[in-house]
């Protein structure tokens, strides 16, 4: 049993709708869950303007059709899953702290920020900001996974904490800025000053990147933590190959004008 | 009752409870994992003496391990919950950690965990680095050929330990025989193994000694060179050479199988009987009487 949201009504401007989580709505029959307000604008709506739903009860939702204006779904969700087919706008997953959310399509910019725990799967790409924290706050995300298949932009995991975030294309530039600690890997391109201010944590990229100069050269060997991540990748359904888990890595140590103990590891072919 | 011209005794093997831990050791080759394997069941043989008893369970195919390396198997008995962490880290540290290209992993999962690679990591003078996969916490420790890994915890659980079967033949080279037939028989199994040199024992001990220092001593009963000496010797004249396997087990289940299997396996001409060691019932928690390994009832 799974409660369903198509949309019907493409909205003129963002929705703000955080209340389509599992933790507002699972407890809620169809009709309750119709007249749940949402945020149009400057105008209150409700759910029923914008989407049929069908369902009831149940801590499963699967949300059809372009949602790229639609916002802050799944913010603070604690459990359960939310299937997104097509594409999903900003703040998907904000502070969420347990359940899965799994996108089918594209997602736009602050995928998961500052997340606690729990899971996000984007099979198409992302915007800015993945995973990080917001501005003016010390960290991003805790804890938790966000794998993204695509490409996604600037700034992936800045501040982040804890957990770990793959991208399975390329990375945006300052890819684990300010990073505390948690693991970024990129199996595509990396953009520029990737790594800036970091302190700990670990950045993997598959391809070789020019580095800061802040971060200095230590070896090329063979990470045996990295197999078990990539082998998970893997399992994933990511396109991770035999001689990349098997593989050597240079590592690389930085950020020197920070704590100095966070790593870089590229690929060596 | 018989098994072919051996005689199996009516009595008992009494085992005990322990707690028990597998632990994974993966390396660059399988020579390498064996290595580290081999030197952390090294002086194992026995609590009384070695605080713990450890054995090699089985080899790991590089597509069973967790980083897709070469893997052994260990399992590590010891009394109680406590004493096990410590072992685990004293040997995990001394005999995994120092040995080149090795990657040690928890292969028990258990509600109860004690912290090993946690402890470990101070190894790292600052320089270890935790990373977390899933609910799955892992030290990266550094040492001179790269980095340990360690697992942060290790599971653990309530064991069987002290499985018994004592081989009594007409001479040496067919006992030894049969008890090389016994051990690689039981070496099948998984979830056991056999704490002493090479699955087997020959100083057998009994409790107490003369001497007040002592908390065993030599099992008198079955020495064939006392037989003349002993009014309460175990032998008959026929028999002239007594060897004794031990098996530690995860469950009950698994140390009476392999005690079933070893029974079949060490049942050989020159073979006189096949007994077990007791402590009149008195002591251990379990009580495996041979004949309910057999299909048989008690005569």
């Amino acid at each position: 049993m799974t409660i369903s949201l198509s949309l019907h009504t493409q909205p003129d401007v963002p929705l703000e709708a955080e209340l389509i989580s599992p933790d507002k709505l699972a407890g809620l029959t169809t009709a309750e869950i119709e007249k749940q307000t949402v945020e149009h604008g400057n105008q209150k709506t409700t759910i029923a303007d914008f989407f049929t739903v069908a369902g009831e009860k149940s801590d499963s939702l699967v949300l059809e059709g372009d949602l790229s204006k639609i916002k802050h779904i799944g913010s603070g969700m604690s459990f359960g899953k939310i299937n997104i087919n097509g594409d999903v706008g900003a703040h998907l997953g904000t502070a969420m702290s347990g359940g899965e959310i799994v996108v089918e399509g594209n997602v736009g910019d602050w995928l998961a920020p500052e997340m606690l725990a729990g899971r996000v799967e984007v099979k198409g790409n992302a915007g800015h900001m993945v995973g990080s924290a917001y501005r003016g706050s010390p960290a991003g995300i805790l804890g938790g996974e966000i794998i993204i298949h695509g490409n996604a932009r600037n700034e992936v995991g800045h501040a982040m904490r804890n957990g770990m975030i793959v991208i399975g294309g390329d990375s945006g530039d300052f890819t684990g800025v300010n990073m505390l600690a948690g693991t970024i890997i990129v199996l595509g391109e990396l953009g520029i000053r990737t790594g800036a201010g970091l302190r700990r944590g670990s950045v993997v990229c598959m391809k070789n990147s020019k580095l800061l100069p802040t971060f200095s050269y230590s070896c090329v060997y063979q990470p045996t933590y990295l197999r078990l991540y990539l082998l998970y990748l893997q399992s994933l359904g990511l396109g991770i190959r035999e001689e990349q888990i098997m593989g050597h890595y240079e590592r690389w140590c930085g950020d020197i004008i920070e704590f100095n103990r966070g790593e870089i590891l590229l690929y060596h072919e | 009752m018989k098994i072919k011209s051996t005689q199996i005794d009516d009595t008992f093997a009494e085992a005990f409870k322990m707690w028990a831990s597998r632990i994974i050791i993966t390396a660059e080759t399988k020579q390498w994992a064996m290595a580290a394997a081999t030197s952390m069941t090294g002086f194992a043989t026995s609590v009384i003496g070695c605080k713990c008893e450890a054995g090699i369970e089985r080899e790991i195919p590089v597509n069973e391990t967790p980083d897709r390396r070469p893997g052994v198997s260990v399992l590590l008995f010891a009394m109680d919950a406590l004493g096990l962490g410590k072992r685990l880290v004293e040997r995990v540290g001394q005999s995994v950690m120092t040995c080149p290209t090795t990657a040690c992993y928890s292969g028990l999962e258990s509600e109860k965990t004690v912290v090993v690679g946690g402890q470990l990591r101070y190894f790292g003078d600052g320089f270890q680095i935790s990373k977390k996969l899933a609910e799955q916490r892992l030290w990266r420790i550094p040492v001179m050929d790269g980095e340990f890994l360690v697992d942060e915890r290790f599971g653990v659980q309530e064991a069987v330990g002290g499985g018994n079967l004592i081989l009594l033949g007409k001479d040496m080279k067919t006992t030894l025989r049969a008890a090389t037939a016994a051990t690689k028989a039981m070496r099948t199994l998984t979830g056991v193994i056999l704490p002493f040199p090479d699955g087997v024992v020959r100083s057998g001990s009994k409790v107490g000694s003369r001497y007040k220092s002592l908390m065993a001593s030599t099992n008198d009963a079955y020495c064939p060179t006392l037989r003349g000496v002993r009014p309460n010797s175990e032998l008959g004249e026929d028999v002239n050479c007594v060897l004794e396997i031990v098996i530690d087990g995860l469950n009950e289940s698994v140390v009476r199988s392999a005690m079933q299997i070893g029974m079949q396996a060490a049942a050989k001409p020159g073979i006189k009987r096949i007994s077990a060691g007791n402590y009149g019932g008195n002591l251990g928690q379990y009580k495996i009487d041979l004949y309910s390994l057999l299909d048989g009832d008690k005569p």
